[in-house]
């Protein structure tokens, strides 16, 4: 095989052309974030983008604020050195979206307003409640961010080939900064419309390079199989499972728990159903979500292994960005230095993307939510100074980002998403479920499970292996590692759906039955939701 | 209401004969008896996926054809059955619950245009 030689010469780059297209984007995006943001007048247009998206732009807007870094490079990398380990994770990030369909996100879009807490407050008391579903909120979107955040100054080795940390922490903070210049100027919508640009470059490059690694193999997965477990040190044990999880299957099953019921706790993703006119859009978003994010999945089980087959594991292994570097060196194997930039610049993009939708919903949580709602109680509420708030928080989320991100440069961007998407699945998950199918659910069980399910996922990740005591871990110098798992969830998600369950049946207080009966009602039928914004 | 975010009850609208009435009731029965059974299936699948995928790695790893396996072919049909569900809710949801929701939700608008 001719394997070698093209890996060694993959690691060859070109910074200036990548720099080149990465600029053309961004320009091209800061134009349209300009044109969009013309309307952004009213708090609806700030957070929801006025409503006004159809539900096919929402479906794109969605696969490009989901599909980020970790799906894409991280997926692919994992693939190529793994093998099928790498695949699972693509299943639980596609499952999980039928959780979404049938269970949350046109009931979401019928009783909510903005953000994720507008929902869970609806009928119970409001200022204990929103803020637990505040504090969750920024909880999950700060680990998400400091992800997106660390995965940027690590590609940057790669793509750009600034090593140094000085290089990197100057790229993450360039990042940081054009992120926040999106979202203040853009508001939901522009950053909804950098998230549908970015969605259809990013499917776009991921079909042409499935193309062209089959072609090369006579378009037969089988051959480009077997070329991927001639070139892996593994063998045919990239065919099956085990590989990356055999030594630790309780931990494998309970990542494949946080995956599933994850995506439907995302609060950047929830927020995303508001910007659309009725729930029947909300319900053709994530059909169009479902397909492109399937689609693009299928696509990345070809690529990794194409990775495998003609760049090789040990060689991606070798490169600077290790793992995370299999889909650009797959680029730059097929087609050279400019469909490398090409796919760079797209990864670069999706970063970008990922981001501004996490700090819009942080932000968004935490002027409409906790400022509005809690300090000022809702009273006097004026929407113009809370969006003001709002774009305050975007700097300060942005300023936290690039810090956080500098300070997280090295880390696993994995394990990060997953400690997110553990969060999500046992702080929220349990009490949007309880509020829109449980009557009797109440206060008390929706305080008790957002924070007992918050504290037990960071505290059990506290005191695991990824936080302390080995060579890989955050703080290797300490060992506090007594919990055997690398994922809580397989502990803290069933303990967030167990104390909103005590905590509900121990309350004495009862909760207004009016209330409950119109949350029904409006859920099911739309009665008295936010039509789109005219202009 | 003390609460500015969500929907005002001003509206004079009694929710609560409207949630017990027997349409509303039957549009609930009718929305769960699709939702529950679905997300139980596909959770149960999912997982007994996981549960082989980390104990029964041989299992998984046996060849069908070729370097085709039967953990890659499993793994594809999870595809297969989130597509299919996908599709068979949304033409369940447009064809059977959407007309009774859109009937209730216009009666409500009518009352409220009313008071």
């Amino acid at each position: 095989m001719t394997t070698i030689p093209m890996a060694a010469e993959a690691v060859k780059n070109d910074p200036v052309l990548n720099i080149a297209i990465f600029g053309a984007f961004v320009a091209v995006t800061l134009f349209i974030v300009i044109r969009a943001s013309r309307n952004n007048k009213t708090a609806a247009d700030y957070y929801a983008a006025g409503r006004s998206f159809s539900g096919t732009q929402n479906g794109f807007a969605i696969a490009g604020d989901y599909l980020s870094a970790a799906s894409f490079l991280g997926i692919c990398g994992a693939i190529a050195i793994n093998g099928y380990d790498g695949f699972l994770y693509s299943i639980g990030f596609l499952v999980a979206w039928l959780v979404a369909l049938l269970l949350v996100a046109e009931m979401m879009r019928n009783t909510g307003k903005f953000t994720m807490a507008d929902v869970l407050s609806f009928r119970l008391k409001q200022r204990p409640v929103r803020m637990a579903a505040a504090l969750t909120t920024l909880a999950v979107c700060f680990f998400y961010l400091l992800a997106q955040m660390s995965g940027a100054g690590g590609l940057v080795s790669l793509l750009l080939g600034i090593d140094d940390k000085l290089g990197q922490s100057l790229v993450i903070a360039i990042v940081g900064v054009l992120m926040i210049v999106y979202v203040l100027i853009g508001g939901m919508k522009g950053t909804t419309w950098v998230q549908i640009v970015k969605a259809v470059l990013l499917i776009a490059g991921a079909v042409a390079m499935t193309v062209w690694v089959l072609a090369l193999h006579g378009f037969n997965l089988n051959t480009l199989l077997e070329t991927a477990v001639e070139n892996s040190p593994n063998g045919d044990k990239i065919l099956g499972p085990g590989l990356q999880y055999g030594a630790n299957p309780l931990d494998f099953l309970s990542l494949g728990m946080a995956l599933v019921l994850g995506t439907a706790g995302l609060p950047h993703v929830l927020m995303r159903f508001y910007t659309v006119p009725t729930a029947k859009e909300a319900r053709k978003s994530v059909v169009w979500a479902i397909w492109l994010i399937g689609g693009f999945y299928l696509l990345t089980l070809v690529l990794g292994y194409g990775a495998g087959a003609l760049v090789g594991p040990e060689a991606i292994a070798a490169a600077p960005g290790g793992v995370n570097s299999a889909a650009p060196l797959l680029a730059q194997a097929l087609g050279g230095s400019l469909l490398m930039g090409f796919i760079s610049a797209v990864a670069f993009a999706t970063i970008l993307a990922v981001v501004a939708g996490l700090t819009i919903t942080a932000a968004a949580s935490f002027a409409h939510d906790i400022y509005a709602n809690v300090i000022k109680r809702g009273q006097n509420a004026d929407p113009a100074g809370e969006v003001k708030v709002a774009r305050r928080t975007v700097i300060v989320i942005g300023i936290l980002a690039i810090i956080g991100g500098i300070g997280a440069q090295g880390q696993n961007i994995a394990f990060l998403v997953a400690l997110a998407f553990a969060i999500a699945a046992s702080a929220n998950l349990p009490t949007i479920l309880y509020s829109l199918f449980w009557k009797r659910f109440n206060t008390r069980g929706a305080v008790w499970s957002m924070y007992g399910g918050l504290i037990a996922a960071i505290g059990l990740i506290v005191i695991s292996p990824v936080f302390s005591g080995n060579e890989k871990a955050m703080i290797p110098g300490i060992d506090i590692a007594i919990f055997p798992l690398n994922n809580p969830g397989i502990i803290s998600i069933p303990l967030g759906f167990l104390l909103g369950w005590i905590g509900t049946v121990t309350a004495r207080t009862a909760e207004s039955r009016a209330l409950a009966a119109e949350m029904e009602v409006r859920s099911l039928t739309g009665y008295g939701a936010e039509k789109a914004v005219e202009h | 209401m003390t609460d500015p975010t969500t929907g005002d009850s001003s509206r004079g609208i009694d929710y609560i004969a409207v949630d017990e009435s027997e349409r509303f009731q039957g549009l609930r029965r009718l929305q769960r008896s699709f939702i529950f059974p679905m997300a139980a299936f596909f959770l149960l699948w999912y997982f007994v996926y996981v549960l082989l995928a980390a104990f029964a790695t041989d299992f998984m790893s046996q060849r069908v054809w070729g370097d085709i396996t039967i953990g890659l072919l499993m793994g594809l049909g999870q595809f297969v059955t989130t597509f299919v569900i996908t599709m068979a809710y949304v033409s369940f949801a447009n064809r059977r619950l959407d007309p009774i929701a859109a009937e209730i939700r216009d009666e409500l608008e009518k009352a409220e245009a009313r008071s």
